[in-house]
């Protein structure tokens, strides 16, 4: 956009108030609190932070985390390709019914989602008596723990792929399957390196979502230090203990964990943008446009 | 499956695809609704009505709701400005802000919670400017605001951005031409083409704002009728083992986010008729 006077642009001072508004929101929203968090975690010295992440519980909550991540998120990896595979590629009746059930957890709040799960599984229903019978827990204990995760990270994969697939089109896997490509390998080799970023993009947001998670977690977990304890419910803990040094050293592991995922999917927009780009050479129209505005 | 009438494709894994979809839909979020749906018809009317309309649970959901509402509000408002500013102008560290915008979705909402508590407790690093002046944000509704912001973000940001990005620029230089001062091109050019997207985007905020637990608790203050918020009437009540009264504060959030869902999908149904007719 030039500095001159254009009859698309906004006087100089309105674009300069604009753009200082948002700044301060940015600033005092966003990147304060993040900043924060490391200045308390710090506020004392690397060493009573490195012990407050080596102490036993906080140990044990970091394992339970990432356990249960890395059993939720292959989960619904497998489940977000099967929907976007079955909605994306054909035509049914329902399919607009099925598509809103896949995006229900997320209108529900997610202590609503953990209670469910205590319904359903505590030792009051019918199912959690027969489980206890059997010797098995799933209320308080890390089954729960691991429902609970996969019911608030149940749309993330789905909900990337679905509109990826939709806007992409099956000419691709019809002309592979008419070449004499078995299914399985026409999915291999065409369809899962069209949506290969889309797809990265969903199960990273879906891994946040699953490590962070504390509504729907608190709920079912019962808050056993050392044992159902995750890495959001230690920080509570040591908060309400007012252990803020170790409170807002656990919630930093989890800080650096969210700029992690921004920066890959920083990542992989950039990516896509310029792969986008360098197919349509739209890179090429915008900066000769551009030079003939300046013109 | 000729009761789903699909029509004739040559992929295959159909039958797979939505088997393991149907499934696992059923599995986890079907089956622990039912289950709600079951809990709450054991219990009865009066035990029902009893919970619901007990003073300190009217008072959550009322809370809940206002705080979420002003809070979309707010969003609304620098959500529009925010996706303008990163869509039309050049902006040092705009790639910095645009990848920022997500944090509330990538941020714990514990974490948000605790750092957000810590900043504006009267002590804290904004709330020491604003104490003086009277203002009380940690443990008051008005904390509670702060943290559903926070929270409501990017869905606006991220709802709006796209439709602005595919805006027409010669619909303006039209505009202009036809002796339309900026003002009047904001308002009646750029302003209708944004709203369905601008409406979708606080109504996803408002619905996520409304049944948000983690941020909240730790800025609120959680004083009984006052800054107590509904989720937490859930939790104190499991906690104090009486699931029948959980289940029926549940149950009434869940019915208002359904009809909350039912109105997102008929605003884009809207939006995406209108912009249809448009072309």
């Amino acid at each position: 956009m030039s500095d001159s006077y254009s009859a698309t642009a906004e006087a100089r001072w309105v674009r300069w108030s604009l753009c200082g508004v948002a700044l301060a929101f940015v600033f005092l929203f966003l990147l304060i609190p993040l900043l924060s968090v490391f200045q308390q975690a710090l506020s004392h010295g690397v060493g009573l932070y490195l012990a407050a992440l080596t102490e036993p519980d906080a140990r044990a909550a970091i394992g339970l985390t990432v356990r249960s991540a890395a059993i939720a998120v292959p989960l619904n990896l497998v489940f977000g390709i099967a929907a976007a595979w079955a909605i994306a590629r054909f035509e049914f009746r329902g399919k607009t019914l099925l598509t809103t059930l896949i995006d229900l957890p997320f209108s529900v709040s997610p202590v609503v989602a953990g209670l469910m799960f205590v319904l359903l599984f505590g030792v009051n229903s019918p199912v959690g008596a027969f489980l206890a019978a059997h010797g098995m827990k799933v209320i308080f204990a890390e089954p729960g723990i691991v429902l609970a995760t996969v019911f608030v990270t149940f749309p993330f994969v789905a909900r990337e792929l679905i509109p990826l697939m939709q806007s992409q089109g099956a000419d691709e896997e019809q002309a592979a399957l008419v070449l004499g490509a078995s299914g399985w390998k026409s999915f291999v080799r065409v369809t899962l390196p069209n949506v290969k970023w889309g797809l990265l993009y969903g199960v990273i947001l879906c891994n946040a979502r699953a490590m962070g998670e504390f509504g729907a977690v608190s709920v079912v977990s019962g808050h056993i230090r050392g044992e159902t304890n995750t890495i959001p419910l230690h920080v509570e803990i040591l908060y309400n203990e007012y252990n803020f040094v170790g409170a807002f050293a656990c919630a930093s592991i989890l800080a650096l964990l969210a700029l992690l995922t921004l920066v890959i999917k920083s990542l992989i927009e950039w990516r896509q943008a310029r792969e986008q780009n360098q197919a349509s050479g739209r890179v090429q129209l915008a900066r000769v446009r551009r030079a003939g505005e300046h013109a | 499956m000729s009761l789903l009438n699909r029509s004739y494709s040559v992929l295959p894994g159909f039958r797979l695809g939505f088997g393991i979809s149907l499934a696992w839909l059923g599995l986890i979020v079907l089956l622990p609704l039912a289950m709600m749906i079951v809990a709450t018809s054991r219990m009865g009317w009066p035990a029902f009505l009893g919970t619901v309309l007990d003073e300190r649970v009217l008072a959550s959901l009322r809370l809940s709701f206002v705080a979420a509402a002003i809070a979309a509000a707010i969003n609304a408002v620098f959500g529009l400005l925010l996706a303008w500013v990163l869509v039309r102008y050049r902006l040092f560290g705009k790639r910095f802000i645009d990848a920022m915008v997500d944090l509330p979705f990538a941020l714990p909402t514990s974490v948000a919670g605790i750092a957000l508590t810590t900043l504006y407790a009267p002590n804290g690093l904004v709330g020491q400017y604003l104490a003086p002046l009277g203002i009380k944000v940690a443990y008051t509704p008005l904390g509670i605001v702060v943290a559903l912001t926070f929270i409501g973000l990017p869905f606006v940001v991220r709802t709006v951005q796209p439709v602005l990005q595919e805006l027409e620029r010669e619909l303006e230089e039209a505009a202009s031409c036809l002796g339309a001062n900026r003002w009047q091109t904001v308002r009646r050019v750029i302003f209708p083409t944004v709203l369905p997207a601008l409406i979708t985007g606080t109504t996803l905020a408002f619905a996520r704002a409304t049944g948000e637990y983690g941020s909240v608790i730790f800025i609120a203050g959680n004083i009984p009728l006052v800054s107590e918020i509904a989720p937490l009437i859930i939790v104190s009540k499991l906690d104090q083992y009486d699931q029948n009264g959980a289940t029926a504060v549940a149950v009434v959030m869940l019915l208002i986010s359904f009809a909350l869902l039912l109105l997102i999908n008929s605003l884009q149904w809207w939006s995406a008729r209108r912009n249809g007719a448009q072309r």
